[in-house]
């Protein structure tokens, strides 16, 4: 079975378009979404819809912390730029619509796979995955043979081999890599909707569960129209200029 | 899990469709079996490698093998060997893959030294097979005698260099999953570069040093830094000189000495800057550049020995290089010139050309060639009405025509010498010599003038149609600007 991997869409209709269209091209036959639905982006409410509509045909799709703020109120750590977003974007939501965010999972396993947003030592906890060491920590906390986060925008890959050494790596877009079974796999797929590491690009990942293959794609999107829509809502300025950006 | 245990594969046994046939070869690592498949189809004999896992003792092993298998099907073209089929390593692990006839090297090195021929022969066809393997993003990092083979052809002549064993290898675009994981070099004694020795793992001249220590056996019939197993013994490469070959050999020409040399500096940044650079020398030996190296008759003096522990000292981790990168960052510029019968102007835009290309790429290397023209049945007569050479005659031409580039981009300066060089091929048909030449030589871009439309174009077509329409790579056909009507 072949999943698309998506995750942080940030209510990017532009970018999620683009993805959802690449993806489907690629002859994808489930769709997984790794969390933050909402958050920066105009579209809140149109990417909550797109997430329900495909969870109803059998998609996956876990709690981010954007997510987790717009149900439950915002926690103290959320930097002030978010927290605006947050407020913003509950009052563009119906019921039905903060009904299905409430009711994400924190996290979802598939054969040997896990999907959590943030990490899986404590899921709630929204930990972030910044380096080896965090990495090693996620896969220690599961036996899954892959886990996927998001969480993080830049994408990243890191390996624990079974000598209990943790290897990292930035993807090459359009490279399929070969996850092995002898050592266990942490995917970071970057962004969709707000990719962070200097190419605007929207971030996704595939990963045949057959073969064990995956890869990292990076797909550009009408940015111009996305920026437009979040300066027209009166949401900060900034988070139209590092869509351009892509920092 | 141990595949010597009886549970192992054994003779006659299926796996995956394959039948195991007979044992070809146990090394330490690994079993070799001549398969078939099952179903009867193959399209050409097939090896079977089995790696030998002992209870996890050996995570080299296991590690190495998970490379292999992670690279091999990645690659293609006639210097791999034909990925088939691969094995999970939590069930049977194994590669299937094409079995190459031809012998390895490694019987040449025995009865080494070798005629000087022979050498260069091994060298250019390595180099080729090394510079293909580069630009599909992977550095080999243990490139040695038993890890080359030559497919043979029909009259039993040796073909092309196949390089096998990928499991120190490090492709760019995935996962090194060698790296952080093993504290001490990995590589093959002998043949380690410096800055493997220093754990650097990213850099593709690593395997030209490589292929210069094997030049360097070859020619002299010893090992410029033995055979050391321990890392004391392999970082002393890093401060001592090797006794240059002629010392050892008299009959070593001095443009063999340079090339090897050079193949086996201590800092990479001294070496050939690509495996195509060094085939090209190799092939080309009267137009390598000579430098001290070429003169020398002993092993370094203190002086010597000295800068080149400095030199050593000097190499630090670098990441910024990666391995199709730099077989890219340093091409092969190939000027396909009609030094007789193209209009100055034109001679003088396709000059231009050349020398904006050459601008924007330090690294690249100037090839000027010029075509003349044989008769197809009758012997020619190659000398002039003055009894001058004609091939002499068009090679001073030529040299003239490149003359305002190589003084402009000082091409001929000390230490870049080797930059430019000079052909007159003889061959009936100037396109099909130019795409031969760019194709033996791993050319990265032909640059050459369009013809003027005319009668003589109608009939005898255009030669830069031709090498456009053949070339495997980048052709920029020149123009002559259009006089203002």
């Amino acid at each position: 079975m072949k999943l698309a991997l998506i995750t942080d869409l940030h209510a990017n209709r532009e970018a999620v378009t683009a993805v959802m269209e690449h993806a489907r091209d690629r002859g994808i036959d489930r769709h997984v979404f790794l969390g933050d639905f909402v958050g920066y982006g105009a579209d809140p409410g149109w990417v909550v819809d797109l997430v329900r509509d495909c969870v109803a045909q059998g998609a996956i799709a876990v709690m981010g912390n954007h997510d987790a703020a717009v149900v439950r109120g915002t926690q103290p750590t959320m930097i002030p730029e978010a927290r605006l977003v947050v407020e913003w974007t509950r009052a563009r939501l119906d019921a039905a619509q903060i009904a299905f965010l409430a009711s994400l999972p924190m996290s979802a396993t598939e054969g040997d796979c896990l999907f959590v947003h943030a990490n899986a030592w404590a899921p709630a906890a929204w930990g972030y995955i910044v380096g080896r060491g965090e990495a090693a920590r996620s896969l220690y906390a599961t036996d899954a043979h892959v886990t996927f986060c998001g969480h993080v925008h830049e994408p990243r890959l890191y390996h624990l081999s079974g000598v209990g050494k943790c290897g990292d790596f930035v993807p090459v877009p359009g490279m399929p890599i070969p996850l092995s079974a002898q050592r266990r796999w942490l995917v970071i797929p970057g962004s969709a909707g707000q990719p962070r590491d200097g190419n605007p690009a929207a971030c996704y990942a595939t990963y045949d569960t057959d073969g064990g293959t995956l890869t990292y794609h990076r797909v550009p999107y009408d940015l111009e129209t996305t920026g437009a829509k979040i300066r027209a809502a009166g949401l900060p300025q900034r988070l139209a200029e590092r869509l351009d950006d892509g920092h | 899990m141990d595949t010597d245990a009886p549970h192992g594969p054994r003779a006659g046994e299926v796996i995956d469709g394959f039948r195991l046939e007979e044992r070809a070869h146990q090394g330490g690592m690994a079993h070799l079996w001549y398969v078939t498949r099952v179903d009867g189809h193959d399209p050409m004999p097939l090896i079977m490698k089995v790696p030998r896992l002992k209870g996890g003792s050996d995570p080299t092993t296991i590690v190495g093998f998970e490379v292999e298998q992670m690279i091999m099907p990645t690659l293609s073209g006639v210097h791999v060997p034909k990925f088939v089929a691969k094995g999970d390593v939590t069930r049977q692990p194994y590669i299937v893959m094409e079995r190459v006839g031809g012998p390895s090297l490694k019987p040449r090195l025995d009865v080494a030294p070798i005629p000087v021929e022979e050498v260069v022969e091994i060298g250019w066809k390595v180099a080729t097979a090394l510079h293909d393997l580069h630009r599909q993003h992977v550095v080999h990092l243990d490139v040695k005698p038993s890890n080359i083979l030559f497919r043979r052809h029909a009259d039993g002549a040796a073909g092309d260099a196949v390089l096998i064993d990928y499991g120190l290898s490090r492709h760019d675009h995935l996962p090194d999953l060698l790296d952080e994981e093993f504290e001490l070099p990995m590589g093959t004694g002998p043949y380690m570069s410096p800055e493997q020795v220093r754990g650097i793992r990213n850099d593709p001249r690593s395997d030209l040093f490589a292929l210069g220590v094997m030049l360097y056996h070859l020619t002299t019939g010893q090992r410029p830094f033995g055979a050391p197993e321990t890392v004391r013994g392999l970082r002393q490469r890093l401060f001592i000189d090797p006794v240059p070959p002629r010392a050892i050999r008299r009959d070593c020409p001095p443009w063999l000495q340079e090339i090897i040399l050079r193949c086996i500096e201590v800092q990479a940044d001294r070496r050939h800057e690509t495996a195509a650079q060094l085939a090209f020398d190799l092939q080309h030996p009267d137009q390598v550049a000579l430098t001290e190296r070429a003169e020398r008759t002993a092993r370094g003096s203190a002086m010597r020995r000295t800068k080149r522990w400095l030199a050593a000292i000097g190499v630090e981790p670098k990441v910024e290089i990666n391995a199709a990168e730099q077989a890219v960052r340093s091409p092969i510029l190939l000027a396909a010139i009609d030094i007789t019968g193209a209009e100055p102007a034109l001679l003088d835009a396709v000059r231009h050309t050349v020398q904006r290309l050459l601008q924007t790429e330090p690294g690249a290397r100037l090839a000027c060639l010029a075509v003349m023209r044989t008769n197809r049945i009758a012997m020619d007569d190659l000398t002039d009405a003055d009894g001058g050479s004609k091939h002499l005659n068009m090679l001073v031409q030529l040299k003239h025509w490149a003359r305002p580039v190589v003084k402009a981009l000082d091409l001929q300066r000390d230490g870049r010498s080797g930059r430019v060089t000079f052909h007159v091929l003889e061959a009936p048909d100037a396109a099909t010599a130019i795409v031969d030449y760019a194709r033996k030589n791993q050319v990265d871009h032909v640059v050459m003038g369009a013809r003027s439309s005319g009668a003589l174009r109608r009939y005898l077509g255009s030669v830069s149609a031709q090498v456009v329409a053949e070339s495997e790579c980048t052709v920029t056909v020149v123009r002559a600007p259009t006089p203002g009507e």
